[in-house]
């Protein structure tokens, strides 16, 4: 983290109006008038007001705001899917908004390329020709553009998938190869448009952690939209707050948690998402096998080795969780031919409601080495919550 | 109290008009009308120099490679009847000037088309032009031809070209503007071109659309074909035209029937063209 970092992209003063009056709407922002004013007076929308960031190299920037915060017009003035009305994008020391037509699409292959909501994937192109498409306009090729795109879809895990049509993938094997064109590009930054947003919980938590580690192997520039907390807290190295076109806070997660700008952000954090994020709710796992009450010593044994667990919750049939029973307990049962597995229930271990904050229970880590079980009102098991190092980080800020 | 307005000899201005294109580009009607002939001549030749049964044989295998083994059998039977009522030589005769029609008329249309996708203010011009040839009478086309081109297959396809190629033009405009907003998008994010944009993206996932305005301007031209028998065109429309000067219902039928079954035929068939291609 405190190794110096290149500077990739410095955006000054950037703002964007919609309409057909931009530098009226820019001089009554001057004189201090709302968004809603200049909306009433112009007609105009101001979509991003006076916006300064840099962006370092190899990091992962998040962008987040709700929808109307300007976030998408941000990325899409990046690289001129949106004309910017007024202000500096330099990259390499080119300054965006004044390239001509001609430079822009040089520096839109050589710098970005985007991963989009939708997938925006060519339906009437292969996987692999979907992949290939950033090198084929650039003229690279062929025998170069199918290894690179192929290495590409390698990265995503999409080998053998390259002459499906995307039609006939599911949605985050689309933005597998929405990725996967992207990085066969290889251009310096990667622009993401609430890039995981279409995919359902399951598969967006996947794809986030297989997002950290392309980007802790490739080290590649990344500038990622989102309007998630959750998604920007845990894949932002640093996040930029964004409200009405405007920037509010700029921090890494630790600053937007602990020390919000303002009330906005603040509410942001607390009402919203924080309660989600510090509970046992969000932190716990599903479990990995159970046993029943009643199961034998040798049915219980076999569950531990298949799931290599040296010890196992037990369960009745409505999952209410009775105990847990130790390796070496059922070891010792199965060699005195004991039939039942009751007696061995213990009930030594911690166990807490789903609501339970996070730095609770990181308390209770360090008197046993069980995982901690999540049970509703009723006892029934919901899952576990194990010692982590993101638990630890997320417990550490839920302490301030 | 009336006014004397004086009428406004809108009419007279037209023909004046044409008068003068006849005289002044004689030469270029002349040079259009013989490559035109030299076309239609060369298609209805190659067509007529084939037996029947082999031309059948062509035609079926066709439709069972782009459709299937119905259609095949459909058209195997369809062209056997027309063979057995003797009108063969009239229905190679219709086919070539309808494949002809469309072939000019695809070729215009398409660029026009594209131009009036990607160009707000062309499109301003080209739609109300599109209104005018298709709400027009088609049989007003056939006069100005005659000075132009004068009597026969020229004229026919001259006054066809005109009735059939509005649909392809708007299909294609259509088709093009229906290409959805994200993936226009997506190939300006990695620096498209705009010839790029439009040969690798905008043109293929058109092509259905643009597929439906073809099929519908064969459809079109199959219909002027007929109606140009008035003006001297060959074919099935002509032996309408000469059954009706005879007053002979059953020839008319037998020659309308032919005209029904080629009509289906070639419908099928470009309507098979449109499905998009299974995923290898």
């Amino acid at each position: 983290m405190s190794e110096t970092q290149q500077t990739k992209i410095q955006v000054r003063g950037l703002s964007k109006v919609f309409g057909n009056q931009p530098k009226k709407a820019l001089e009554l922002r001057d004189k201090g008038k709302s968004r809603g004013e200049i909306l009433e007076q112009t007609g105009n929308t101001l979509g991003l007001s006076n916006v300064s960031f840099d962006v370092q190299e190899g990091e992962l920037l998040v962008i987040m705001g709700l929808s109307g915060s300007g976030k998408s017009t941000l990325i899409r003035c990046l690289n001129r899917l949106i004309e910017p009305t007024e202000g500096e994008i330099i990259i390499d020391d080119e300054n965006i908004p004044k390239l001509s037509e001609k430079e822009l699409l040089h520096c839109r292959r050589r710098h970005f390329s985007m991963v989009f909501q939708n997938f925006a994937l060519f339906p009437h192109r292969t996987v692999q020709q979907n992949a290939e498409y950033g090198l084929e306009i650039r003229g690279v090729d062929k025998q170069e553009r199918i290894r690179r795109a192929g290495d590409a879809l390698k990265q995503v895990g999409l080998e053998g998938w390259e002459g499906a049509l995307p039609n006939q993938l599911s949605g985050g094997m689309q933005q597998r190869v929405g990725l996967a064109r992207a990085l066969a590009n290889d251009s310096t930054v990667m622009l993401m448009d609430e890039a995981f947003s279409a995919l359902d919980p399951l598969i967006r938590k996947d794809m986030q952690q297989e997002l950290l580690e392309l980007q802790h192997r490739m080290k590649k520039t990344t500038i990622f939209i989102t309007h998630d907390l959750d998604e920007a807290l845990s894949i932002g190295d640093r996040i930029i707050l964004l409200k009405d076109g405007e920037i509010v806070q700029i921090g890494t997660p630790e600053d937007i948690l602990t020390n919000p700008a303002d009330d906005y952000v603040a509410r942001f954090t607390e009402g919203v998402d924080m309660s989600r994020i510090l509970t046992a709710r969000s932190a716990m796992r599903p479990v990995r096998a159970t046993a029943r009450e009643d199961d034998g010593p040798r049915t219980v044994l076999r569950k531990l080795s298949e799931n290599s667990l040296d010890s196992i919750y037990v369960t009745t049939r409505e999952r209410k969780l009775l105990g847990l029973i130790e390796a070496d307990a059922a070891d010792r049962a199965a060699k005195e031919g004991i039939q039942s597995i009751r007696e061995l229930i213990h009930n030594d271990f911690p166990r807490v409601g789903p609501d339970e904050p996070l730095h609770n229970l990181f308390a209770m880590f360090n008197e046993k080495s069980y995982p901690i079980a999540v049970v509703d009102e009723d006892q029934r098991l919901l899952g576990v919550v194990v010692k982590g190092a993101v638990l630890a980080e997320l417990a550490e800020a839920g302490e301030h | 109290m009336a006014i004397d307005i004086p009428r406004i000899p809108l009419g007279d201005w037209i023909e004046a008009g044409l008068d003068y294109l006849t005289t002044e580009y004689s030469v270029v009607t002349r040079g259009i009308s013989r490559f035109t002939q030299t076309g239609i001549n060369a298609i209805n030749d190659a067509l007529a120099w084939m037996p029947e049964w082999a031309l059948m044989a062509l035609i079926a295998l066709l439709c069972w490679r782009v459709s299937g083994i119905r259609l095949a059998i459909g058209s195997v039977l369809g062209l056997a009847l027309i063979w057995n009522m003797g009108l063969w030589f009239p229905m190679i005769e219709s086919l070539t000037l309808v494949v002809f029609a469309t072939i000019v008329a695809v070729v215009i249309a398409l660029p026009v088309g594209i131009v009036g996708a990607l160009s707000d203010r062309l499109y301003g011009v080209i739609m109300p032009v599109l209104d005018f040839m298709q709400t027009m009478p088609a049989f007003v086309y056939l006069i100005p031809a005659i000075p132009f081109f004068g009597i026969g297959s020229v004229s026919a396809i001259f006054a066809t070209v005109i009735f059939s190629m509005p649909p392809a033009i708007r299909f294609t405009t259509l088709g093009i503007r229906q290409v959805p907003k994200e993936l226009i998008e997506a190939a300006d994010a990695f620096g498209s071109t705009r010839g790029q944009k439009l040969f690798k993206v905008q043109l293929p996932l058109s092509l259905p659309t643009i597929m439906a305005g073809i099929n519908q301007t064969i459809m079109l031209a199959l219909s002027m074909v007929v109606i140009a028998a008035m003006i001297g065109a060959d074919g099935l429309g002509s032996e309408v035209w000469k059954a009706i000067q005879r007053l002979r219902p059953g020839d008319g039928f037998e020659a309308g029937i032919a005209v029904v079954i080629l009509a289906m035929l070639l419908d099928r068939l470009t309507q098979a063209f449109r499905k998009p291609k299974k995923a290898r």
